[in-house]
């Protein structure tokens, strides 16, 4: 696969609008069903191309589910779009028993999640959905970091066994992570840049930021190892074991501090013993005043500047 | 219209299923059962599993299918099941004990005849609906069947899923409400009221038939009806616990458990010999 192509696209856009219809041909077996939101997830090209393998919902997310479980028991690979803040929150029960219980084959493709939704308000944040997805038995949790590892993401969901849920964050405007093609493995870190003094692990499309977080970082002479955590579930705890002799590990998270990417380090950790502090950068569990992504970012001290500066002047605090 | 004998012989089956759910429950002591929901669709089993269902261990893709999205039935499905030859007496006589699958509400096990893992209300409408979605695209010439419990109607996922059904026009599906007019906190009327049930369905997109749900040739023509490009709604008039006077119509035994002087009570009110000791 040639990722260059996505680059400069939202990471749905990638996915429906351009590699789906282009590779169709190969999974006669997929199903892709919307709840209201084909328009929102560039899904046009596909319909037209191939009814026979739409189905439309409405604005039903529970049911969404619920419908898509029982396509695929019948056989088909069913790929679910919906807002993540509703196709996570609202139908949380139906993704644990449908997917997780029953191991249905179903790919959730949450749109929007963090703070995209910028001007919709925090009806329509989703920075919870990582904590809660992580928690289903037999549920996998992607969140790809641009377009170019949405794509990635979305056919490594398509051809493995069991449900997948995958998180999409960021817009088109959102920094290219990946200008070219590179290994996907689910459950393996990409390394994506190397330093010896802090271990930052992020995930998303704050990965973007934190290339920019560690850009700055080395201009102050301090450098920084960056690991695009794609894969929340399975989770690559090797990788958190490389960090260990590090001065620092941090995780930056367009989420909820509790249950997301720092809490899945934190977890590792605190088993084993013998590790550097652990510095979690995300949403401090509260509600955020609505504003555009970047004023999102830089409330929650997610912005490149603000990433940098909490990790020097915890470096400096050791 | 059936005739005589297959009309005794329904009757007959349905008494078998009835004496069934009282033992296993029986057997099941203090863990308790579901009696109430259970002894009320055991015609609608009886009928569909004996007359309708097409059930071929050697060809599972084109077999009917069969979903209790009213869950806490299962015990009545896994008794229908074994009197069909689709269970084994294990499987029954493993029904709530520590380690089996066969527990108050039934885990998917397609070998078995259990298409869902019910349990959690209105799901399994849901996923018949997508069941009979995916049924229709793969261009299969079966049915879906879908026991639905009245008190689950209160669930908003049972209209959503209904809404597409007709939307979709999904004529390979048939849905039965077994209608007993109790759930666990008292009548449906008190607590959450479901009327007009049919003209609720019909607005939906579905052909409604209303039948008596205790009557085997009622429920036999009911389902001998095909659908003309519409999704087909059976509301069958059922007395939750029916057959069992103690049982009947009392909310409380929606899920309890039976002492021995009960168990011999329930099984003279089947028509069973019981010895007297």
């Amino acid at each position: 696969m040639n990722v260059q192509q996505y680059a400069g696209s939202g990471q749905a856009a990638a996915i429906f609008g351009m590699y789906l219809p282009d590779h169709i041909e190969e999974y006669p077996n997929v199903q892709v069903l919307s709840a209201d939101m084909s328009v929102a997830a560039s899904l046009d090209r596909f319909i037209y191309q191939s009814p026979e393998k739409f189905t439309e919902l409405g604005i039903a997310e529970q049911n969404l589910v619920g419908i898509s479980a029982g396509m695929a028991s019948e056989g088909y690979t069913c790929v679910a779009v919906a807002q993540a803040a509703f196709i996570t929150m609202r139908a949380y029960e139906m993704d644990r028993q449908y997917l997780g219980y029953m191991q249905n084959k179903v790919i959730l493709v949450g749109l929007n999640s963090g703070f995209y939704l910028q001007y919709f308000g925090n009806t329509h944040y989703c920075i919870e959905d990582l904590a809660i997805m992580r928690q289903i038995p037999g549920m996998m949790v992607l969140s790809p970091a641009d377009a170019g590892e949405a794509v990635m993401a979305f056919e490594a969901a398509l051809n493995c066994p069991g449900p997948v849920y995958i998180r999409l964050t960021g817009g088109s405007q959102a920094p290219t992570v990946y200008p070219e093609t590179c290994p996907f493995t689910i459950g393996k870190n990409n390394i994506l840049r190397e330093g010896q003094d802090v271990c930052l692990f992020t995930t998303g499309a704050c990965t973007g930021y934190s290339i920019q977080a560690a850009e700055i970082l080395s201009q102050q002479g301090i450098e920084t190892r960056l690991v695009d955590v794609h894969s929340l579930k399975p989770f690559d705890t090797e990788s958190v074991r490389e960090a260990k002799n590090y001065k620092l590990i941090v995780s930056a998270e367009e989420h909820n501090f509790v249950g997301g990417l720092g809490t899945a380090i934190a977890d590792v950790l605190a088993e084993e013993g013998g590790y550097p502090p652990l510095m979690k950068l995300g949403v401090k569990d509260r509600f955020s005043k609505p504003g555009d992504y970047d004023y999102l970012m830089h409330q929650h001290r997610l912005s490149p500047e603000l990433i940098a500066e909490d990790i020097k002047n915890k470096l400096q605090s050791l | 219209m059936i005739d005589k004998e297959l009309t005794i012989q329904l009757e007959q089956l349905a008494k078998k299923i009835r004496v069934d759910i009282i033992r296993t429950g029986y057997l099941a002591g203090k863990n308790g059962a579901h009696f109430g929901g259970s002894l009320s669709p055991v015609e609608i089993l009886a009928v569909l599993y004996s007359c309708f269902v097409s059930f071929d261990k050697n060809d599972m893709e084109h077999r009917d299918r069969v979903i209790l999205s009213k869950g806490h039935a299962a015990l009545a499905h896994y008794c229908t099941l074994y009197e069909c030859g689709i269970m084994t007496k294990a499987d029954l006589d493993s029904f709530e004990q520590n380690g089996s699958d066969i527990v108050a509400h039934a885990k998917r096990n397609l070998s078995r005849g259990l298409d869902f893992s019910g349990g959690s209300l209105s799901l399994g409408t849901s996923y018949s609906v997508g069941v009979a979605h995916a049924c229709k695209r793969k261009g299969l010439n079966n049915q879906i069947y879908t026991l639905i419990g009245d008190g689950e109607m209160n669930e908003g996922l049972i209209w959503e899923a209904l809404m597409f059904a007709g939307h979709n026009r999904l004529d390979n599906l048939t849905i039965i409400i077994d209608h007993n007019h109790l759930q666990a906190d008292g009548t449906i009327e008190e607590v959450m009221n479901t009327a007009p049930l049919e003209d609720k369905l019909k607005a939906f997109g579905f052909d409604v038939i209303q039948v008596d749900g205790h009557s085997v040739s009622e429920l036999y023509d009911a389902f001998s009806q095909r659908p003309n490009g519409r999704p087909m709604a059976i509301i069958a008039e059922t007395v939750k616990g029916k057959g069992v006077s103690f049982i009947e119509n009392k909310a409380k035994w929606h899920h309890s458990s039976l002492n021995d002087a009960r168990y011999l009570k329930a099984l003279k009110d089947l028509g069973e010999e019981v010895e007297n000791d």
